[in-house]
């Protein structure tokens, strides 16, 4: 993807409002060596990424371990500071916004964690862990703000005695369920859900997925849900963007990107996900990718896939390829794609 | 029938905790068959793990306790025989692989010198000879470039490299059964695949009996002949790979596939298992996943449902359809969703 292509804006879908969303999004994290610290190189983590996200649809990030998805998404909500590109909230600009503005946006937008052993301070009650962002941003006091605990508690599935207990009484899919209601405590319209049941076993995670989509449903909210798990992004997501190295391979539609990937990474990628079924498997024709991602200090030129690719050519490995709209909404970062 | 490589009877394992006795496995018996897969599924704490270490002993005693139980392998009991014969097993006629690569294999020495050991202790193979069959088995298990591979540290290799490099270990000395706890769980996707591509092209060269532990129905769904599902640390259902997937008896093993997504198809809702997993600070009395079921009634409140074989290969632990006498029906997953709600 070269930065002229970053230009071109994914084309809305008619009748959908765009919530935010990502131009030329870079997220470089420095390496420095040596007695005097000099920078010597940095991690490509985010290397330049577009999209948009809708209101009220979920959209999901998939890609392995070191693609940068949960940079994005953390990125996104200015968690981290952007190297280059543009990330914007309703119109808003977020990466040259001051710190008082910003933080007069953040209840508008939200997070979700993957491990609800470490995103909950193990000292604090439950119902003070729910209740601070409404504190922090002064929502409501006293008996009210009570009450609003007990009603967060009870949307997400809890009981109102929960909010005297501390997290570790609690097992992991309610401690989720804790987050969850710390997340929608002030009303939000996005909400980051980073590798939200990865930490879960598999029963469940079936749980936790329910009630996000429920409080879709409910509270009208937008997601984009970052995962590793593609059967579960199936399941939840209108849209799926797929990462590899930093960078956007393809975007389309869920049903689309599943019935026909375009990339041939997301081709692999959707080929080694075991299907519980023995007979789908034994007939299965695998694409199994050889060696391991490179490392986003030192990526390959050209497409960044291009070392593991099948159907690598030698324009691969010199040309970096445009993220083009084949289809009204389906967008392919690959020379050959068609 | 074949004869059996592995008898376990009754296997009870306990572990004494400051916070009280933690039943961990309870009373568990199977049978593994010579050059069989066996795929074991179940979820944390459901005793799968702790099954598997406690037929070769490795689990921490104390707190561990293996209270009562024979395996027998080979014609020996491995959970009374002499610790000095026990070794000469773990490792050599019985492999093991574990989820983490990286903190089974010893940083501070190479992966040729690692797997020569283990043919200097468990083989004959003189030691001139050892590092060419080092270099065999990592070819074996496809690691490019072997021989340099060899003087390499567990660091420099990545995670699906080290993965390989276990697999080679456990193949070295023509294992009669291995044991792979989680072998691809920390593993991305595709390097998943390559994995599940390797166990099974050696399955075929070389007919060992494999024990695969998984949280993932979805991985074992293509490898196994026959699997295990466990709860509570007890077997609850057991059965040949097809009929378990296509017609799953035990309420579990129908919510379980049932809360699992499929990549190839967009499905509906999601079963909800409602509740928790179970509390194993208490002896299992009654259906431990009785609180959980949807068709529980009083009789499994009261009682542990013993692992019955309805048919040929097939025990499965519920009152349900033994009491009402019914015979399965697919079309009778509906009534899962009927008591849908969050636990």
């Amino acid at each position: 993807m070269t930065v002229e292509a970053v230009s071109e804006t994914p084309a809305p879908v008619p009748a959908r409002e765009v919530l935010g969303g990502v131009r030329g999004l870079k997220k470089h994290f420095p390496i420095h060596q040596g007695v005097f610290r000099r920078q010597v190189g940095a991690v490509k983590a985010i290397d330049g990424v577009d999209f948009d996200i809708f209101r009220g649809e979920t959209l999901g990030l998939v890609g392995e371990s070191g693609s940068g998805k949960s940079t994005t998404g953390r990125t996104i909500l200015q968690l981290e500071k952007a190297t280059a590109g543009s990330v914007t909230f309703e119109g808003t600009e977020l990466t040259t916004l001051s710190t008082e503005k910003m933080r007069k946006l953040r209840p508008r937008m939200q997070m979700v964690f993957q491990d609800p052993h470490a995103s909950l301070n193990p000292r604090m009650t439950v119902g003070s862990i729910i209740a601070e962002p409404l504190r922090e941003h002064g929502v409501a006091t006293g008996d009210e703000r009570r009450q609003r605990v007990e009603e967060l508690l009870s949307l997400v599935g809890l009981e109102a005695k929960h909010a005297n207990r501390y997290p570790h009484e609690f097992s992991g899919g309610q401690r989720q369920r804790i987050g969850i209601a710390r997340a929608i405590a002030l009303n939000p319209d996005f909400i980051v859900c980073d590798e939200p049941i990865a930490a879960l076993d598999v029963s469940i995670q079936a749980q936790v997925v329910n009630l996000l989509e429920d409080l879709q449903d409910v509270l009208g909210l937008t997601y984009l849900f970052i995962s590793h798990d593609l059967s579960m992004v199936r399941h939840i997501a209108d849209r799926v963007a797929v990462m590899y190295l930093g960078k956007i391979m393809e975007l389309a539609p869920q049903e689309e990107m599943y019935a026909k990937p375009k990339h041939p990474y997301t081709q692999a990628l959707l080929s080694a996900v075991p299907v519980p079924d023995p007979d789908v498997e034994e007939n299965r024709r695998r694409v199994i990718l050889e060696g391991d991602i490179p490392s986003p200090a030192n990526p390959p030129s050209g497409c960044v896939f291009s070392t593991r690719c099948p159907m690598v050519q030698e324009k691969c490995r010199v040309d970096v390829p445009a993220f083009r709209e084949l289809e009204p909404g389906h967008w392919v970062a690959c020379h050959f794609a068609e | 029938m074949t004869t059996p490589v592995l008898e376990v009877n009754d296997l009870k394992t306990r572990f004494h905790t400051q916070d009280g006795v933690v039943h961990a496995v309870n009373g568990v018996s199977f049978k593994l068959n010579r050059g069989e897969f066996l795929g074991v599924v179940g979820e944390s704490g459901s005793g799968k793990s702790v099954t598997m270490m406690s037929l070769l002993r490795l689990i921490p005693m104390p707190p561990g306790v293996i209270e009562s139980g024979t395996a027998i392998f080979d014609g020996s009991d491995l959970l009374s025989m002499d610790i000095e014969d026990l070794r000469s097993v773990r490792g050599g006629r019985i492999g093991f692989i574990f989820q983490d690569p990286l903190t089974s294999l010893n940083p501070v020495l190479t992966i040729g010198f690692q797997i020569e050991e283990a043919l200097r202790i468990h083989t004959s193979i003189p030691e001139k000879e050892r590092p060419k069959k080092a270099q065999e088995l990592l070819e074996l298990v496809g690691i490019p470039a072997a021989k340099q591979r060899l003087r390499n540290y567990p660091h420099e290799l990545s995670g699906g490299m080290r993965q390989r490099v276990m697999i080679a270990m456990s193949l070295a000395c023509s294992p009669q059964v291995i044991i792979a706890d989680e072998p691809t769980t920390a593993l991305d996707v595709t390097i998943q695949a390559q994995i599940i591509e390797i166990v099974r092209d050696l399955r075929e060269q070389l007919g060992t009996a494999v024990i695969w532990i998984t949280h993932d129905l979805g991985v074992i769904a293509g490898l196994a002949d026959r699997v295990i599902v466990m709860y509570g640390g007890q077997i609850v259902e057991e059965a040949p790979v097809r009929p378990l997937y296509k017609t799953p008896l035990h309420p579990y093993t129908e919510g379980l596939l049932g809360s699992v997504p499929r990549v190839d198809q967009k499905g509906s809702k999601l079963v909800n298992i409602k509740g928790q997993p179970p509390n194993l600070y208490q002896e299992p009395e009654s259906c431990s996943f009785a609180p959980r079921c949807p068709y529980a009634f009083d009789r499994c409140r009261q009682e542990n449902p013993p692992l019955i074989e309805r048919s040929p290969g097939r025990r499965v632990a519920c009152f349900w359809d033994l009491e009402r006498n019914t015979e399965y029906d697919p079309g009778n997953r509906a009534r899962l969703e009927v008591v849908e709600g969050d636990g």
